[in-house]
This record gives structure tokens, C-alpha cells and sequence, in this order.
């Protein structure tokens, strides 16, 4: 039986030491036992090296930063799906998804392209900022912490912090500071490059896991894959990690996406203390850089959310590989001027 | 004290902690004492079957099981009390 087509437009195609979610989202996609895609790369940057990827992207367009507002993404969403006629867009970055959810109904209902993200209510709750309060909602532990707005508020943190303590942007970074002097010093940094606020939390020492998971936006988890980082970058990055065992791991999970409805794709960033206690530290919005690994441990939660946003009823995985590893690497791409030319000047390739 | 029921163990010396990631080499000696831990002997039983197979007296090798265990311990591969 021939196998149906989609054409699939995915953010995210960065591929630095920070990397982006696309290309392994898409080299998830291009796996698929039980689809064929065409991919239409969607880069803010000339230098994303997945634009420069053509055995995995088909085609790039440009798009505007989340900055200059949803209007003139609509307006350049509009021009590309006039050429591509795009079937999904799968978005993959914290700070454009804000209006990716706000133009789901007019991308939905006048453009005919699925977007399977978080409501603006989930979006909203699992926020750095408001995760004390989503941990009280949904019965999970989360370090406490507070939103700053200037470093005139740090030294007072020693009233409700001990050292040392977490500054964390609102979108990326996060750096331990042991001093208020660190904590200054950080918050300069990250707010010159993030804005503000910035959120402060309290540092809970113990291991970090990490959870790529997929919920269907009725309560049910699609699929999930806990991940010890082996090996992590001076960004806190994994270059390295291993599938774990955790039960205890996974019911905390499945019951967050239980309790949130959660739509899309997310990962969980958790400590697991000596004590056996789980702090949630973050919840991210989409899929994590290392989705491919979940593939590899034989789960494709790119694949199902494509099935998920075509309206498919999707069974959850039931199981997953443990003790599989996944290890990165860089790698140097040769690329022709005039490509670099074609991306910069006219916006796409 | 018990080998963590899900740790896997390959004939290499390699030991494999699921619930953490962790993984461990151990020499051939250090793999048989897992083993038999892993098949529920106690540790005279253990030092036993050890002194009689090798050439190592009662007093030193009880003080190595001692160090061992206490080191799988701290490493959560053995849990629980003490088999005597």
C-alpha cells in the first residue's frame, strides 16, 4: 500500500553547542514506517545548519523573529503555505511557541495546517515563573522560587533562599550561584540576552533525569523516555546520556500529563535526591534536542504527534529499550557560497 | 545485603545499573562474588566457597568482602542487611 505524504514545516533547525529540536525531530519523521514527508525548514538565521541539511530538509524559508509579532509571521506563514501547501507545522522553540498557540485556530480553520501544541493555559502554567503554583496544583514538588526584576531585590534573597541558589532566564540559561555577588553577576548576564524577569530557585543537590514524553491533550501519555545525562556540555547540555528504569520517574509523568491535559510534545528536567525525592525543575514546552534518542529506544513521539495532529486515535508505547546510549557529535558541513547568498538574500532555499 | 534485583551483570565484569545509568568494571573476582551474592549466599557462605578456591586466608579476605560490599553499597548496586 503506498504510504500518505505530508508536507511537515519544522523550527529549530540550529545545531550548535545549544542545539535546536528540528533535526532530529526530523530525522524522527524521515523514519517513519508509517509516512512519507516533505520537510520544509522554517530557520531565523542564516547559519542554522539544518537549512543546509538537503537530505533532510526538502526546502528553508526564513521567518521573522518572535519579536516582531504574530502578524507578520501570519503573513510570511501565508506566502509559504501558498507555495508548499503545508499539512502540519511543528514548532520547536520555547520562545516562538507563545504564537504559534495564539494563531492555532486561523492556521486550523483558514489555512487547513495542524499545529499539536499546549493551550495558552498549559503554555502559561508550566511557565519557569508560575511552576511553584503548578507544582501545588498537580501535587508535584518543585524547588521554590521567586521572579526578580532587578538586583537591587538579591540581597534580601537570603531570607527565603540558602546558598546556593539557581538564576535561571525565562526562556534559557541557568547558572548555580554560591554568593549574592554570583547571583548580580548572573543576573546581568542572563537578563542582558533573555530580559527579565528572572527566575531565582533554590538549589536542590541530587542527580538530574530527564523525561522526552508526548501527551494527547485528553490525559493520556503517548509515549515517555527517561534520560540520564552522562556526558553534559559547560552549557549544561547533554553531549551523552542513558535510558533509565525509574518507575517512580515515570508515574510522576504520566501523572502531570494526567492532571495538565498536556497536548504536545514536552520534556521534564528533574532532580532525584539521595532521599529518593523528585524535584521538577522545568517543564518544557516541546521536544528536547535529544528526541531522537527516544526513536532509537524505540519510541517515535515525532511520528505519533504527526498521527496525533491528523486526527488518528494514537495507543500509547508500552515499552521502551533501557540501557541505550546515545552520544553526540560535531560535524562540519560544506557549504557553497552561493546557498549562503540564496537563504540571505532571497529567504529561502 | 542483596544485589539490586534489576542490576545486570555480563560475563565481561560489567555491571549495569537501570534505575540510575550507572555502569561498572569489575575484575573476575569482584564479577563471582556478585554472582554469588546475586544467587542469595550469605557472606559465610561466600567466604567459603572463596578461601576454599583460592589461595587467600579467612581475616584478609573477610576484611576485602567487607570493603567490597561496603563499596556496592555506597554505590546502590547492594541494598538491605547483611546476610551472615
Amino acid at each position: 500500500m503506498k504510504k500518505k505524504k505530508f508536507t511537515i514545516a519544522v523550527t529549530g533547525l540550529n545545531a550548535i553547542d545549544s542545539p535546536g529540536p528540528g533535526v532530529p525531530v526530523i530525522r524522527a519523521l524521515r523514519e517513519s514506517k508509517l509516512f512519507d514527508v516533505r520537510i520544509i525548514g522554517l530557520s531565523y538565521e542564516a547559519l542554522e545548519p539544518g537549512i543546509y541539511m538537503h537530505d533532510l530538509v526538502d526546502k528553508t524559508y526564513q521567518i521573522p523573529f518572535p519579536s516582531t509579532g504574530i502578524d507578520s509571521l501570519l503573513t510570511r506563514l501565508q506566502y509559504i503555505n501558498d507555495q508548499e501547501n503545508i499539512d502540519l507545522i511543528i514548532p520547536n522553540f520555547d520562545a516562538e511557541l507563545f504564537s504559534f498557540i495564539k494563531l492555532v485556530d486561523h492556521l486550523e480553520k483558514k489555512m487547513k495546517i495542524k499545529v499539536f501544541v499546549p493551550t495558552v493555559e498549559q503554555f502559561e502554567e508550566r511557565h519557569k515563573a508560575n511552576l511553584d503554583e503548578f507544582g501545588k496544583r498537580h501535587k508535584i514538588k518543585v524547588p521554590y522560587s521567586k521572579m526578580i526584576f532587578s538586583t537591587a531585590e538579591i540581597p534580601a534573597l537570603k531570607d527565603q533562599f540558602t546558598y546556593p541558589l539557581v538564576v535561571k532566564g525565562k526562556f534559557y540559561d541557568a547558572s548555580v550561584a554560591y554568593t549574592p555577588e554570583q547571583a548580580a553577576n548572573y543576573f546581568n548576564k542572563i537578563s542582558a540576552k533573555w530580559g527579565l524577569p528572572i527566575i531565582i530557585q533554590q538549589f536542590v543537590h541530587g542527580q538530574e533525569v530527564n523525561v522526552t514524553a508526548l501527551g494527547d491533550g485528553k490525559g493520556n501519555t503517548i509515549g515517555a523516555v527517561p534520560m540520564r545525562k552522562t556526558y553534559i556540555t559547560d552549557k549544561g547540555k547533554a553531549w551523552a546520556g542513558i535510558s533509565i528504569e525509574d518507575d517512580k520517574l515515570m508515574s510522576m509523568t504520566k501523572k502531570m500529563i494526567k492532571s495538565s491535559k498536556w497536548r504536545g510534545g514536552l520534556e521534564l528536567e528533574i532532580i532525584k535526591t539521595a532521599n529518593d525525592d523528585y524535584y521538577l525543575l522545568e517543564i518544557n514546552p516541546r521536544f528536547p534536542a535529544w528526541v531522537y534518542f527516544a526513536v532509537g529506544c524505540g519510541q517515535n513521539h515525532p511520528e505519533a504527534l504527526v498521527r496525533l495532529a491528523m486526527g488518528e486515535d494514537v495507543k500509547p508505547f508500552k515499552k521502551y529499550d533501557v540501557g541505550k546510549m546515545f552520544i553526540r557529535y560535531s560535524f562540519d558541513l560544506i557549504v557553497d557560497l552561493k546557498e549562503f547568498e540564496k537563504i540571505s538574500t532571497l529567504g529561502e532555499l | 545485603m542483596n544485589i539490586k534485583k534489576n542490576i545486570a551483570l555480563s560475563d565481561s565484569g560489567f555491571v549495569f545499573d537501570p534505575s540510575s545509568g550507572d555502569s561498572f568494571s569489575t575484575n573476575p573476582i569482584g564479577l563471582e562474588i556478585i554472582k554469588l551474592m546475586k544467587n542469595g549466599k550469605s557472606a559465610d557462605e561466600i567466604k567459603k566457597l572463596i578461601t576454599s578456591s583460592y589461595m587467600i586466608d579467612d581475616n584478609s579476605f573477610e576484611k576485602d568482602l567487607y570493603d567490597f560490599v561496603n563499596m556496592l553499597q555506597k554505590l546502590k548496586i547492594a541494598e538491605g542487611e547483611e546476610k551472615k
